[in-house]
């Protein structure tokens, strides 16, 4: 039995999220259809839903005139997987060693985790480190690094996973058959820990996959290197460069028309965001997971 | 002589746990090298810098860096501005969050509920380049969507947006609303779900309206979970998201009056300006009262809750 009031707000609500759902897609709906759109259309009547032309011209010149973009694809590709692993090994590594409740230094090892959430130096003395020490400028490592490898919160979070979920005496009767600790950690813990372990692995491939600062920061000359990302944000870069610095106004379209056309921008774009919307209905379910878990700390 | 046994079973202890801490040094390591290795050089806010002598060599500035930065208008802009757009970040995305979680948590309609909920995540995994993008193509002053179609469509001029600063606070308060509602509403709609279904049963039968139990069941027992998430955002109140405000009005001097803010002031000192000193001053300052701030939120979430605090 339905009450009046309950068909109304049942009514208003579905309206409410029907609109908010449209709000939240309609500018990557634009994205893509931009991307579909001859250049002259959109030179003529500007990004638009309904396209006076569609055309393949974006793709067609991203694939076949231009190789920077599948090479930058292919760094995406190359640090977001590189990256994860990494991540994984040693955050899971660190997490195991810290869920030992009688570990001996665990409180001061707790803390030496904890500060870096609470302090850090900043961008200033980090890149002054990274550039000056480790000369990680224009390499690979730029890329892989700073920042992203590992971060407080997941540690805690596969901390708490292997604390609450991890069986003591499964670990416990495992080293009474004379397995060693990391044998146990990687035949026992690991699989137990898998949810967690995915959840933690798929923020780290977002964060590689969207990183752009890295690149921006440390890949002054090395374009080779650059990321989707990056190459994205150079592009942006470069437009303004031309039509803030150009003498005259002819001078900045001669340099404009060297620059992928609108419609080009709008397809890489799209490529930027297209892995992300592939894998998104797999991952889903398992992200809200993991910000559920992370709760408040988040 | 006791002492001295449970020295040795310490010591023993510690060696049977050597593969561990060996599992746990390569993280140990990196923190060491990402998050403690820069602190030293803090001190460069307090020199001269010159790269010739780097950061250790160059002579002493003492406060003079601080006393510059802070006789600029830019100090007080940065600061403001920082902390105004977090506080409307605070108050529109909680206010947002809690609507939209409500409304999903009683929405009858499963397929809708669960449709929107992918839409409104998926701006969150967005890069913020590619978010520049996005608003590019609704603003550009020549391609855009908003000056091509929407504003001859209800007879307004087109504006030339990315050259007047008056509108960015609307734009990237609205950014920042799109893209994060989904993330935000997801802590809040697992709460509001794990609240027991019998009270609102015996609220139905005692003839409470949708509106009334929303009010005084829902309401009521989220608040905890909304202070506490609201404490942690105002100890993060001196950080602000590089990405929002470096990509999305794509750096336009013109608007740096309303986009410039601390973390923005900090890179641009840096990489644009070659002004290290300043940029380094300002970066300390951030580290400071940052610290400061998310030191005292987290003292009073444990007052709260300790499981939710950082430490």
């Amino acid at each position: 039995m339905k009450t009046r009031e309950e068909k109304v707000f049942q009514a208003v609500g579905a309206i409410f999220m029907i609109i908010l759902a449209a709000v939240a897609l309609i500018p990557i709906i634009l994205l893509v259809i931009a991307s579909f759109t001859s250049n002259n259309a959109i030179v003529q009547n500007g990004y638009s839903f309904i396209p006076k032309e569609w055309s393949l011209e974006a793709y067609e010149y991203m694939f076949l005139s231009s190789n920077k973009i599948i090479k930058a694809y292919g760094v995406s590709f190359f640090i977001t997987a590189v990256g994860t692993v990494c991540s994984l090994v040693i955050t899971t590594m660190l997490a195991y060693g810290l869920s030992k409740r009688d570990l001996p230094g665990r409180g001061f090892i707790t803390f030496y985790i904890v500060f870096t959430m609470l302090f850090n130096g900043g961008l200033v003395p980090t890149y002054l480190m990274y550039t000056g020490i480790f000369n990680i400028k224009n390499t690979i490592w730029a890329l892989l690094i700073p920042n992203l490898l590992m971060n407080a919160y997941n540690i805690m979070l596969a901390k708490s996973y292997f604390v609450t979920s991890v069986p003591n005496e499964i670990l416990e009767a495992a080293k009474i058959d004379g397995a060693g600790e990391f044998r146990i950690f990687v035949r026992i813990a690991v699989p137990i820990a898998k949810p967690i372990i995915a959840t933690i692995g798929m923020f780290v491939g977002i964060a590689y996959w969207n990183d752009w600062n890295n690149g921006f920061i440390y890949l002054t000359t090395n374009t080779d290197l650059y990321s989707i990302q990056n190459l994205l944000n150079r592009m942006i870069q470069n437009i303004q460069f031309l039509t803030q610095n150009s003498a005259g106004i002819s001078q900045a379209q001669q340099g404009l028309a060297q620059i992928p056309a609108s419609s080009v921008r709008m397809a890489m774009a799209v490529m930027g965001i297209l892995p992300i919307v592939l894998i998104y209905p797999f991952i889903q379910n398992n992200f809200v997971k993991g910000i559920t878990l992370g709760g408040v700390k988040g | 002589m006791e002492q001295a046994i449970s020295k040795k079973r310490t010591l023993k202890k510690i060696i049977s746990y050597a593969p561990i801490y060996l599992m746990m040094l390569p993280g140990l390591a990196y923190l060491f090298i990402n998050n403690y290795m820069p602190l030293p050089g803090l001190v460069v806010a307090f020199k001269d810098y010159n790269a010739k002598k780097g950061i250790y060599g160059s002579d002493w500035a003492g406060f003079k860096n601080f006393t510059y930065l802070f006789k600029t208008d830019d100090a007080w802009i940065i600061t403001r501005n920082t902390i105004l757009y977090n506080l409307a970040f605070i108050v529109i995305n909680t206010a947002l969050a809690i609507i939209v979680a409500i409304i999903l948590s009683e929405l009858a309609a499963k397929r809708l509920k669960k449709f929107t909920q992918s839409a409104i995540l998926l701006p969150y995994l967005i890069s913020s380049v590619i978010i520049s993008y996005l608003v590019f193509a609704f603003l550009s002053s020549e391609n855009g969507f908003v000056n091509n179609t929407l504003l001859p469509l209800l007879g307004i001029t087109p504006k030339n947006w990315y050259a007047e600063p008056k509108y960015w606070p609307f734009i990237l308060i609205f950014v920042n609303a799109w893209k994060s509602v989904g993330y935000n509403c997801i802590i809040y709609l697992a709460t509001i779900i794990g609240i027991d279904r019998e009270y609102y049963e015996a609220a139905s039968i005692d003839g409470a309206t949708k509106m009334q139990q929303i009010r005084h069941i829902t309401l009521p027992l989220i608040v905890p979970v909304v202070t506490m998430l609201t404490l942690m955002a105002i100890g993060r109140i001196f950080y602000s998201d590089f990405g929002l405000f470096y990509q999305v009005p794509q750096n336009q001097g013109a608007l740096y009056s309303t986009t410039n803010t601390i973390d923005t002031y900090v890179y641009r000192g840096l990489l644009q300006q070659s002004n290290i000193s300043m940029s380094s001053a300002a970066g300390v300052y951030q580290s400071i009262v940052g610290f400061i701030l998310v030191l005292g939120s987290n003292l009073i979430v444990r007052k709260f809750n300790k499981e939710n605090a950082l430490f």
